[in-house]
């Protein structure tokens, strides 16, 4: 017997790690994976509702999110390797180009 | 049992999230991504979910971490050197992320009395479950994710592929 609410507190603290995670790391790679992170308490938050309302159409939702985060990850890191092609950097703050 | 999984797992997760948040090198922090999704994947099975259980196995911590540990070899990245940049997020993002962390668990707490409680083997969706629905009510999303996977596929071949 465990209460929902734990889950969807397990849920925010991922998910505010995620966007720490987001905001201090200095390497594309590692923010990428930040927001991985961040889709995956999302998709925690969605199961752990599925289960309190007995609904089918919660674990619909991650089923969607995992098909988007997956051809999200694809392209991504296609990004990635182009912009490490171009300009040899990994560092978001040498990748500056278009900040004012 | 459950509340010992789920302390377990938790708390794995929890651990393998920090580690994430303080290891300098990618490679470090995409292992232990592996171990996050692995152990969410143990919890979705304790939320009755057996076929998003599988394909957090198969989908998150196979197909899209192996994805990323095979760019971080293809790259060869080494660990992030600290710049002024991350020190202005340091004192920004690690308050404004506890501050977040704060208005949620207020926000779950505050309304847990209507939450119910989570049984074991209480609420179990089967593929079949997941599929009729799937198949029979949203055909048409289902094969527009198609569609969008494919523009991926070629987004992906296209971006990455060497200009001459």
């Amino acid at each position: 017997m465990v209460p929902i609410s734990y889950y969807l507190i397990l849920a925010a603290i991922l998910f505010c790690i995620g966007v720490a995670a987001f905001l201090i790391k200095r390497n594309i790679i590692s923010v990428f994976m930040s927001i991985e992170l961040m889709l995956n308490a999302v998709n925690l938050t969605f199961v752990a509702f599925a289960h309190q309302w007995h609904q089918v159409s919660g674990q619909i939702f991650v089923f969607f999110v995992m098909v988007v985060a997956a051809a999200e990850a694809a392209v991504g890191l296609a990004i990635i390797i182009a912009i490490f092609r171009a300009r040899n950097t990994l560092n978001v703050d040498q990748v500056d180009l278009m900040k004012l | 049992m459950h509340l010992v999984l789920f302390i377990i797992f938790g708390g794995l997760c929890v651990a393998g999230a920090l580690n994430l948040l303080f290891q300098r090198h990618p490679i470090n922090a995409a292992l232990s991504l592996i171990v996050v999704m692995s152990s969410l994947a143990v919890l979705y099975l304790l939320l009755g979910a057996e076929f998003l259980a599988a394909a957090q196995v198969i989908v998150y911590s196979g197909a899209i971490m192996v994805l990323f540990t095979f760019v971080i070899m293809l790259l060869n990245a080494g660990s992030e050197e600290r710049t002024h940049g991350s020190k202005a997020a340091y004192a920004i993002g690690i308050p404004g992320a506890a501050a977040l962390f704060a208005a949620l668990a207020y926000i779950f707490l505050s309304n847990s009395k209507s939450l119910s409680t989570a049984k074991l083997g209480d609420y179990i969706v089967t593929t079949s479950d997941l599929s009729r629905v799937l198949f029979r009510d949203l055909l048409l999303p289902f094969e527009v994710t198609s569609v969008l996977i494919l523009v991926a596929i070629l987004g992906a071949v296209a971006l990455a592929r060497r200009e001459h």
